[in-house]
């Protein structure tokens, strides 16, 4: 084989997905995927502010529904806003571990990861529904409706992130990475990461700060 | 495991040293196929994806001015009948849709995608497969626009879509939920393709190229791709909300309902001005590479250009609220935003005395991407005159809605920036095809699109500030509007008819041989050290950068004694030393089904919300198998899916 010639050019292409295990070189020294992971992070910035800022002009405006002081269970929301942040340590428990090359607790991290989303997007879906019984309908009210949109939004961003830490752990069991293992769990961990501060704002400006 | 024919043109194209993609973990066999329709609906090479969004672009550009053509017709005659006054609605909103979402943003997607990676010395984007979804994306949104005529109308509330003028009561039909679902698939498009083209430009530069050694058309693209990876989520956000207030009765912009009717205006021109720069930006760097080839000169300032231009991407950002000073914000909002606006002036008048600079004492050569180049010098000049105009608040109260903001911004859109588009066809055509276009015709048709374009908006300016308002279907006899109203529709028509020339001489390069020189132009910048058209991995090795520059001062020398330029080598010498020491080892990705499939699903969804939700579960199936296939897939084929037997045209397989 021609192997023993391999010019390795600094430029040379790197593929989409890292499989074979080889970091190439970049300009940044970052790679391809966290970069791109960075990008997407900031654009999603922008779609949080679009939806906070709808949100924070049409809480008032409640059209003799439900206001928020009413409605809001603030100990019930505390609570499974303390699950979502702990499971921001238990993702860096897994990214740690995936770094450390020990599959079975990156493994065990990630799927605990995932279930204290579940419980956070569970602890939604029950609050959407008392809610709704208490008269707060999509449509009720302006607040209604930007609330429900924020949220709801918010609550999807986590069930796409459960999605993708139950691929990630399906696949580091069937030996699909072959590239760097722990450098797509840690991106996978920005993702996640930022899904959480992004609560973090939204649980302080929607929940605490009075209207 | 499947059998597939071996791609034969892939392995003659590819010098020796060329190998194949060599992983096997794919569910299914990928698509092989160098030639024939479907080396083109499952690529993911980045000079085909341009060319399929150059070409897309131009026709949307036809029927954009096709729409342009009959508003003319209309406005020809004081109390025209060409249009009813609903039809007249769909019109303006749909062409300028179709002008600045399908054509002018894509068109220079097309020149980004194929010029950035040859620029940079990369082999492709960094992510080619969804480069593929972002053209499928941008296709079928674009389709699905058009599905709307044969649906009961199309959308019918400007482009900027104000609330709550867009709401189900003021526009019954489901125009407006085609043109908002149409809007978000389009924007999907360009964000997945500015994350694309921005990695790409950090992370795969050519060794020795700093960022300050780029050429500018890859800098001005950049500050484009940065613009659109922070607007599009903020009119993504308008347009769900829109999206919700038609389909699910929400009432974010119902007045009545107690909502604020201007946080439309503000979430759509937070993302609208910057998307004016997003449209004019490409052609400035189009025109930043022109204009130095043809002066024969360095580009003046080039730290100047490039600063300037993220100085625009950045004071874009400050100046949206210039759109709504008729909408009562308040004496300090429009100060403020006045202020902003005469300053962001300042930017662009420094562009426009580097190219002015670029251009004094140079050895001009008036090619026709030359005339085109000077022609936006001149005309944005003028449009952006009047633009400043807009940020005395007092003026633009009394200019807003009239025909001369109409004035304005087809100056700096046509005049601007599709004159720095068709610069660029004239500069880069013998590099994408390998074929020169007719240079006696080009300037025919320049001069035909410059007097098309003055007599068409010129007297816009003047009826404007006698008050003819924009958006009306009729106007009476005794204004004295009636004879510039005629002016302006035979030169829609002149205007017209210079793309019609640009359109015979691009059929007319096709049908005589592929003879352009390898460097018809003298050029200076990197994409012209490879052959015309490039081959399928861009450069058989990726040449070292030393300076802005690079082809050029690898052909000529300064003499030390005279400081007079000295050629030193040619073209063909410097792509022969190329060959010579080619890389053994290039990896390209290979083609894939799953970008186009997953693309399809989205307008399958959007069908889905406006009339039955199944369908809208069928088109989220498609896109996640798509999905599931694309996570199964490994960037690049299996080789044992090759069967080295097999006939070069019989496939045996497609799916394993």
């Amino acid at each position: 084989m021609a192997d023993t010639t391999i010019i390795h050019s600094p430029a040379e292409f790197v593929p989409e997905d890292e499989h074979h295990g080889v970091a190439h070189h970049t300009s940044t020294g970052l790679s391809n995927n966290k970069l791109a992971m960075w990008l997407f992070l900031g654009s999603e910035c922008l779609l949080f502010g679009g939806l906070i800022s709808t949100y924070m002009l049409y809480r008032g405006r409640t059209e003799g529904g439900p206001t928020p002081e009413e409605i809001f269970d603030i100990p019930f929301t505390s609570v499974s806003s303390f699950v979502l942040l702990m499971s921001s340590l238990t993702m860096v428990l897994a990214v740690a571990n995936a770094k450390r090359g020990d599959i079975r607790r990156t493994r065990l991290w990630l799927v605990t990861t995932a279930l204290l989303g579940a419980t956070f997007v569970g602890g939604q879906v029950y609050e959407f529904t008392a809610f709704y019984r208490e008269g707060l309908g999509f449509t009720t009210s302006l607040f209604g409706s930007s609330f429900y949109t924020l949220t709801g939004f918010h609550g999807m961003h986590v069930t796409v992130g459960i999605i993708m830490l139950l691929s990630l752990t399906f696949i580091t069991q069937r030996g699909r990475i072959t590239g760097d293992r722990a450098e797509v769990v840690e991106i996978v961990g920005l993702y996640w990461h930022f899904v959480d501060i992004v609560w973090i704002v939204i649980f302080t400006l929607v929940y605490l700060i009075p209207a | 495991m499947a059998i597939i024919e071996q791609p034969p043109r892939q392995l003659e194209l590819a010098p020796a040293g060329v190998v194949g993609p060599s992983q096997a973990l794919g569910a299914y066999a990928r698509p092989l196929r160098a030639t024939g329709w479907r080396a083109w609906l499952f690529t993911v090479d980045h000079k085909k994806i341009g060319l399929m969004y150059g070409f897309t672009a131009f026709f949307f550009f036809i029927v954009g001015g096709v729409e342009a053509l009959l508003i003319r017709l209309q406005l020809a005659q004081p109390n025209g009948n060409v249009l009813s006054a609903d039809l007249y609605n769909q019109m303006f909103t749909m062409h300028a849709t179709t002008m600045v979402f399908l054509f002018v943003m894509p068109m220079a997607a097309a020149f980004a995608n194929y010029f950035v990676p040859l620029q940079i010395g990369a082999r492709d984007v960094a992510f080619p497969r969804i480069n593929a979804f972002g053209f499928w994306c941008f296709l079928f949104g674009g389709l699905f626009l058009y599905i709307s005529p044969f649906t009961g109308g199309m959308a019918d509330g400007g482009w900027f879509m104000y609330a709550p003028n867009s709401g189900p009561v003021f526009s019954p039909t489901n125009g407006i939920d085609f043109w908002v679902i149409a809007l978000l698939i389009t924007g999907i498009a360009s964000l997945t393709s500015s994350i694309n083209l921005i990695t790409t430009v950090l992370n795969m530069r050519a060794p020795g190229m700093s960022l300050m050694k780029m050429p500018i058309f890859t800098w001005m693209v950049t500050v484009v791709q940065f613009l659109l990876l922070f607007a599009v989520p903020v009119i993504t956000v308008a347009l769900v909300l829109l999206n919700f207030q038609r389909l699910f009765d929400a009432t974010f912009f119902d007045v009545e309902a107690g909502a604020d009717p201007l946080l439309w205006q503000h979430l759509f021109w937070i993302f609208g001005h910057p998307e004016v720069y997003i449209l004019i930006l490409p052609s400035f760097g189009i025109v930043s590479e022109v204009l130095p080839v043809f002066s024969r000169k360095p580009l003046f300032g080039y730290p100047f250009v490039v600063f300037s231009g993220a100085a625009i991407g950045f004071m874009g950002w400050g100046v949206w609220a210039h759109h709504m000073f008729a909408s009562g914000l308040g004496p300090i909002s429009v100060a403020v935003f006045a202020a902003t606006t005469m300053f962001i002036a300042v930017p662009t008048g420094v562009k426009i005395i580097n190219w002015l600079a670029t251009m004094w004492g140079g050895n001009l050569r008036f090619t026709a991407a030359m005339h085109f180049a000077v022609g936006l010098v001149v005309l944005f000049t003028i449009g952006g005159l009047s633009g400043v105009t807009h940020a005395i608040a007092p003026s633009d109260t009394q200019q807003t809605d009239t025909y001369y903001i109409v004035a304005h911004f087809h100056y700096v859109l046509f005049g601007g920036a599709v004159f720095g588009l068709f610069a660029g066809f004239f500069y880069w055509w013998p590099k994408m095809f390998g074929r020169l276009l007719n240079e006696a015709w080009g300037k025919v048709c320049f001069w035909v699109m410059v007097v098309g374009v003055n007599l068409t908006f010129g007297p816009m300016h003047i009826v404007g500030l006698q008050g003819q308002p924009r958006r009306m279907y009729l106007y009476p006899d005794d204004l004295g509007f009636s004879a510039w109203n005629l002016v302006e529709t035979i030169g829609s028509f002149i205007l017209a008819f210079g793309v019609l020339i640009f359109l015979v001489i691009a059929v007319m390069s096709f049908r005589g041989p592929r003879n352009a020189p390898l460097d018809p132009w003298d050029a200076r910048s990197y994409e012209w050290m490879t052959t015309s058209p490039p081959k399928e991995h861009n450069f058989d090795a990726i040449p070292a950068v030393h300076s802005i520059d690079e082809f050029f001062h690898r052909k000529y020398e300064e003499d030390e004694t005279t400081g007079e330029l000295r050629k030193v080598a040619t073209a063909e010498e410097i792509l022969a030393e190329q060959e010579a020491s080619a890389d053994r080892h290039i990896h390209l990705p290979s083609p894939s089904y799953w970008p186009i499939v997953v693309a399809f699903g989205l307008p399958v969804i959007g069908l889905g919300l406006i009339y039955n939700f199944i369908v809208a579960g069928v088109g989220a199936l498609i896109t996640l198998v798509g999905l599931y296939g694309w996570t199964q897939e490994p960037s690049a084929h299996d080789p044992e899916d090759e069967d080295p037997s097999a006939g070069p045209s019989k496939e045996l397989a497609t799916v394993g």
